[in-house]
């Protein structure tokens, strides 16, 4: 395709084309700090397209296309061209990724061992997340957590951090503007803008963590800890996770194996501040 | 060199992998992909000396796919357990029939639904023993569900709504309006066991309904794997029963199928540099463009040619209909976009 990236989150090398300029540079830009290994063959393939040669330049739409696709998918306007990479990238690993077992979960890892956070959006695993790597965590990732069904450890997916609407500001006010993205105002997921992870995350990448606590947030309402007991923790992350079916009995022995070694907990927390000191009680009093 | 070329050149090991660079194993890789043979490369590929991350990706997709066959012979077990206490016996067809017959096309090989074909009298009760056992339809739309019906070789679709499988059960292999006409009760009562405990069809047979799946039926997409399959197949066939080219001359010539077999045969030939017997091993000018639709992938796994896909479209339309009927199923399909 005429432009054209490629990147490397966590062990997933990506390759993106485009018909246009514009969604490869914000990705160059969002990017530029992450490892570059020329010799090493793409996993996974993303295309940014126009459906017709004239909707390039005439209200130019881009559909999302790759070795997986979702049919009937909406295109996106050029101006959520990047929106529309995180998705195509996000849905090559969601459905074509099998060495490890995918959580839809973000975490954070602190001395060799990883606090995960599943929700579905809007819960605000992404937000704590990041609030907490900017703070002495690692951020191994926003969106995905990946488990090794041999050794049970946590590999990091440490995208870009896709911060929306109300964490935008929340964010920004405690980062440098250079590790921000451009604002996308108005899209299907509302306002989105991309957070450049700090260069300790990025560099640790490839450094497994032990899973230690898991955590189920739930923003709005009062602060509240509920004990998770194995069941349901189970039931709820084969519902986070998109290749559980997929990897068979190794997907149920590995998460088998998580819950059953690793406190779980419901919290819910009026705001970022408070939900910052839940997990951080949390983890002092009960991370394993 | 064109990906897709490289892809069935490695395939046909008319390529050493270590000559590729970086570069041609992204396209290699996102080509295979997009022809669902990943997993089918990765096996082919299985001893080669490969870069360390393309051989882990290659660990992966082997596992996965052993992981995808076991659930597939599950699903067929599961409509074993739901048939078989009412009489009814089927027989596997493609992918899993390929797995349950622990065939070289099945290592690596992606097996979408399940395939079953039952004697054209038991299919309603087949329907409804499905029905009973937690299959549902998928189709809401009366026209299709009608059209399958009336027309078509097998049930409109069904899924499990536990396991989300889905399931077509076939009467025949090629739809009651095509113009070539099976002999649906010879590959039923022909069938033979496949060792596990199922069905399967025989040799000469499962040849001539992958051609025909092939060649009569669709519009080639999915054409390098069912290329990959008839080629293996034929192949191992020969090597086990030295008159196996001719059973299966005798058996294409019984279902009406020796156009479609015998084209089969020399693509699989052209590509993947399959020996054929003597009569078999001739030229073709109208080959050149089955050979064109499917080598027409670029290096980011998109289809080249639309003018030509088109025109295969159109072609499995052609042959699955008479004139007329197409003119309105057309006329259908257009009001109702």
């Amino acid at each position: 395709m005429r432009h054209r990236i490629r990147i490397a989150v966590g062990p997933v090398q990506f390759r993106i084309g485009s018909d246009w300029a514009e969604p490869i540079a914000a990705l160059e830009r969002l990017y530029a700090r992450y490892p570059q290994d020329d010799a090493r063959p793409a996993d996974a393939t993303v295309r940014l397209f126009a459906a017709r040669p004239w909707r390039r330049w005439l209200r130019p739409s881009v559909h999302i296309g790759g070795d997986f696709i979702v049919p009937d998918a909406l295109p996106l306007p050029l101006s959520m061209g990047l929106l529309a990479a995180e998705m195509g990238m996000n849905l090559q690993v969601a459905l074509g990724w099998r060495r490890h077992m995918l959580l839809h979960a973000s975490a954070v890892a602190k001395d060799g061992r990883a606090m995960i956070m599943s929700g579905e959006s809007g819960s605000g695993k992404s937000t704590l997340a990041a609030l907490l790597g900017e703070g002495d965590w690692r951020l191994m990732g926003d969106e995905f957590t990946l488990i090794d069904p041999e050794g049970g450890d946590a590999f990091a997916f440490p995208r870009a951090v896709s911060l929306k609407n109300e964490a935008i500001a929340e964010v920004a006010a405690r980062v440098d503007p250079s590790r921000l993205g451009p604002l996308l105002a108005g899209t299907p997921k509302g306002d989105i803008r991309h957070l450049i992870p700090r260069p300790e995350a990025v560099a640790a990448m490839h450094e497994p963590a032990r899973p230690a606590l898991l955590l189920f947030p739930r923003f709005g309402g009062e602060t509240a800890i509920e004990p998770m007991g194995e069941g349901e923790a189970f039931v709820r992350l084969t519902e986070a996770s998109t290749n559980y079916v997929a990897l068979g009995e190794a997907g149920f022995a590995a998460l088998t194996r998580l819950v059953r070694e690793v406190p779980a907990f419901g919290i819910s927390y009026p705001d970022s501040a408070a939900g910052i000191a839940l997990v951080e009680q949390l983890w002092a009093e009960t991370a394993r | 060199m064109s990906a897709v070329r490289t892809l069935v050149d490695l395939l046909a090991r008319r390529r050493d992998p270590a000559t590729l660079a970086p570069r041609d194993w992204d396209s290699v890789i996102g080509v295979a992909r997009s022809e669902a043979m990943l997993a089918t490369l990765a096996h082919r590929l299985a001893d080669a000396d490969l870069r360390p991350t393309v051989a882990a990706l290659f660990a992966d997709q082997r596992t996965a796919a052993k992981v995808a066959q076991r659930q597939a012979l599950w699903e067929a077990e599961m409509a074993r357990r739901a048939l078989a206490p009412a009489g009814i016996e089927f027989v596997l067809l493609k992918g899993a029939a390929y797995a349950a017959a622990g065939m070289s096309c099945a290592a690596g090989r992606q097996i979408g639904d399940l395939d079953i074909l039952v004697l054209a009298h038991d299919i309603r009760r087949t329907e409804n023993l499905l029905l009973k056992a937690g299959w549902e339809w998928v189709k809401s739309d009366p026209y299709d569900d009608a059209y399958y019906r009336q027309h078509m070789h097998e049930l409109p679709p069904m899924i499990h709504k536990a396991r989300d499988r889905m399931i077509d059960v076939h009467h025949t292999i090629l739809p009651r309006t095509h113009r070539i006409t099976p002999d649906a009760l010879a590959l039923v009562s022909d069938a033979v066991a496949s060792g596990a405990s199922f069905a399967v069809l025989n040799p000469a047979d499962m040849a001539c309904h992958c051609a025909a799946h092939m060649l009569a039926d669709g519009d080639l997409q999915g054409g390098l794997r069912n290329l990959w399959d008839f080629h293996t197949m034929t192949r191992d066939f020969a090597a086990v029963d030295p008159a196996f080219w001719g059973k299966l001359d005798a058996r294409a010539d019984l279902h009406g199928l020796r156009g479609p077999v015998r084209r089969a045969a020399r693509l699989a030939r052209d590509l993947y540099g399959a020996v054929l017997p003597g009569g078999w091993d001739r030229q073709d000018p109208a080959d050149r463009w089955f050979r064109r639709r499917l080598l027409a992938r670029d290096d980011w796994g998109r289809v080249t040619n639309p003018l030509l896909e088109q025109a295969f479209y159109i072609r499995s339309h052609w042959l699955r209909m008479p004139p007329a009927m197409l003119a309105k199923h057309l006329w259908t399909k257009w009001r109702k976009r």
